[in-house]
């Protein structure tokens, strides 16, 4: 009886006490992030101080730099074409998985498990390893520096993710349903338009999440495929590498307006983060 | 639910003799997959076969018709290659120690998130945060913003309590890599991990604490076993993306100080010194490394995958 009683405090005391902990590395782990939001409001001269100043004067000076009012080269190409390069290649993306997961997850093909698994394969094989074919390809056909290149790869990078994600979605949609829409005498793509997307909705809204993400981050292809006129964000960011002085408001401004849509569209998709990062093996 | 019950039948069509609308109807069911199908084999695999014919040549881009035939000697070359040897080691080493230390981080956090306190969901979305921006951001703050020796945080901080002044990055090159990838890395493998500790069977836990088992008890012989899927897929799926990693290299130190592992030694080989023949045999050795990986890989996704099918 005695242990009954005592044990719920200590373990609300030691519950408190884990609680606190899990908020001390929560705020350590966010504080970079912090720290760049706030030093990309902070002057130059702020920016750059040792000791730190956390309490200096905010200006949007950074921000200007960065969007290329001071003089310097505009972020809004790049932007535009990470845009591009990565909202078309999730549309592809979703054109081609839907129909594929679709297949898989009602199993009417044989050796289902051995195409979900091809899907998966190529996932694992590292991006530079087709790079230099792809380069000469592209230099060859005069396809260098097209952002449609680009939209291609990422496509191709993404569907493994978006088939494997989607499937494990559709396998929860009911059999039942979809028969009587087939009685009917609904046709296959009535059939995926009408019955199958409303009720998977919200899954291949987090595939398609994902796969921006993905896209939106890609650097390695980026750099070796394009130059100035399909220059992507990532690729923009890396003009950033060396140190030109005094600049810190400008790399944590760029830094930080760069990774807002990844930041949007991780925390609309974080219920489903882990299994589309998880290539749908953890629920 | 209703799929519990359907499935089955779903499965095992009625048998009839190859009939031609059979057949037709086979293809029907299996025309939704082909797109997707022949999309992926035709840019994921033709390159790699290129890769591969590409590696048995002496081929410089800079001298084109020099390009011939020449066996395995590429192979030879960069085996023997102190650079591409070191770069090799480079990769193994960043590799293992970043998803080791992301794993046992990620473990620390997901058992701390895993417990109900005041403004749980918000702790959470600040752990998930670093692996939401864009790695050459990320690799940009952490060079710049942290790491730099005259106004960066660290220095700065260290500046309060008198600590040293180090230069971060040049006295600890890898290390500075590794740190900024961990930071990046941890929230992945809580979030696997979290989703492993919400699987567990609360009533088995329950019964193990009226049986009177510690907290370190349940932990040991409850919690890790039934982890131990979890924390290899997180390890193996780290390890694919860590393995392949080009961005942080690229931007905190350019593949220098002994930094460079190997797809940023592929990308120097061809995109600076044009030797294509040598980066697609390099390159081949990348895949035949992640083709070790992936094996394990698989097979974890595979018996999830199955465990999962199982219950459903």
């Amino acid at each position: 009886m005695s242990t009954v009683a005592v044990r719920p405090r200590s373990d609300r005391r030691k519950g408190a006490g884990l609680g606190l902990v899990a908020w001390l590395l929560g705020v350590l782990f966010f504080l970079p992030i912090a720290w760049m939001a706030l030093t990309s409001f902070h002057s130059e001269q702020d920016a750059a101080t040792n000791p730190p100043s956390f309490g200096a004067a905010l200006t949007l000076d950074g921000y200007r730099e960065f969007f290329g009012t001071g003089g310097g080269a505009s972020p809004w190409p790049a932007l535009i074409n990470s845009t591009v390069a990565s909202v078309a290649s999730t549309l592809f993306v979703l054109l081609l998985a839907f129909p594929a997961a679709y297949a898989l997850s009602i199993r009417p093909v044989k050796k289902w498990t051995d195409v979900l698994f091809f899907f998966l394969s190529t996932k694992m094989l590292p991006a530079v390893a087709g790079l230099l074919p792809i380069y000469l390809f592209a230099k060859n056909t005069g396809m260098l520096d097209n952002i449609w290149l680009l939209v291609i790869l990422y496509t191709s990078m993404n569907l493994p993710i978006a088939v494997w994600m989607m499937q494990s979605f559709l396998a929860e949609v009911p059999v039942a349903v979809i028969e009587a829409a087939k009685v009917d005498g609904a046709r296959l793509p009535t059939i995926l338009a009408r019955v199958v997307a409303p009720i998977a909705l919200p899954g291949i809204a987090a595939t398609a999440l994902i796969c921006f993400i993905f896209s939106w981050n890609e650097l390695l292809f980026a750099r070796v495929l394009t130059g100035v006129v399909a220059e992507t964000a990532p690729v923009f960011l890396t003009g950033f590498i060396t140190s030109q002085g005094l600049f810190l408001a400008k790399v944590c401004a760029a830094s930080l307006v760069i990774s807002l849509p990844v930041l949007a569209a991780g925390f609309a998709a974080q219920d489903k983060l882990v299994q589309g990062l998880s290539l749908g093996a953890v629920k | 639910m209703t799929a519990t019950t359907t499935a089955p039948m779903a499965t095992t069509p009625p048998r009839t003799a190859p009939h031609p609308s059979a057949r037709l109807r086979a293809w029907a069911t299996r025309a939704p997959l082909l797109p997707a199908l022949i999309f992926m084999i035709a840019v994921t695999q033709l390159p790699f076969v290129a890769t591969l014919v590409i590696s048995f040549f002496d081929w410089n881009a800079l001298y084109p018709k020099a390009r011939q035939f020449t066996g395995l000697d590429n192979y030879q070359q960069v085996l023997s290659d102190a650079d591409l040897r070191h770069s090799v080691w480079t990769t193994v080493v960043l590799t293992v120690a970043v998803v080791l230390a992301s794993l046992v981080l990620g473990l620390v956090l997901a058992l701390l998130l895993d417990r109900r306190f005041r403004g749980r969901g918000v702790v959470r979305t600040l752990l998930i945060a670093p692996f939401l921006v864009v790695p050459v951001a990320a690799a940009l703050l952490w060079k710049h913003v942290l790491y730099n020796p005259e106004y960066g945080l660290f220095n700065g901080l260290l500046h309060y309590v008198g600590g040293p002044q180090p230069d971060w990055i040049s006295t600890t090159p890898l290390l500075a890599v590794e740190a900024s990838l961990v930071w990046q890395w941890t929230p992945f493998m809580m979030l696997i991990l979290l989703a492993g500790l919400q699987s567990r069977d609360q009533q088995q836990m329950e019964a193990a604490r009226v049986d009177g088992a510690s907290d370190w008890q349940i932990f040991r012989y409850l919690t890790l076993p039934h982890l131990r899927r979890y924390l290899e897929l997180g390890a193996l799926l780290g390890s694919i993306y860590i393995v392949q990693n080009f961005d942080a290299v690229f931007t905190i130190t350019s593949g220098g100080l002994g930094t460079a592992n190997l797809p940023y030694t592929v990308y120097q080989s061809f995109y600076q010194a044009h030797e294509n023949g040598l980066a697609s045999a390099a390159g081949v050795l990348v895949v035949i490394g992640s083709i070790i990986i992936a094996t394990f890989a698989l097979r974890v996704v595979s018996s999830l995958f199955r465990e999962e099918a199982g219950r459903a």
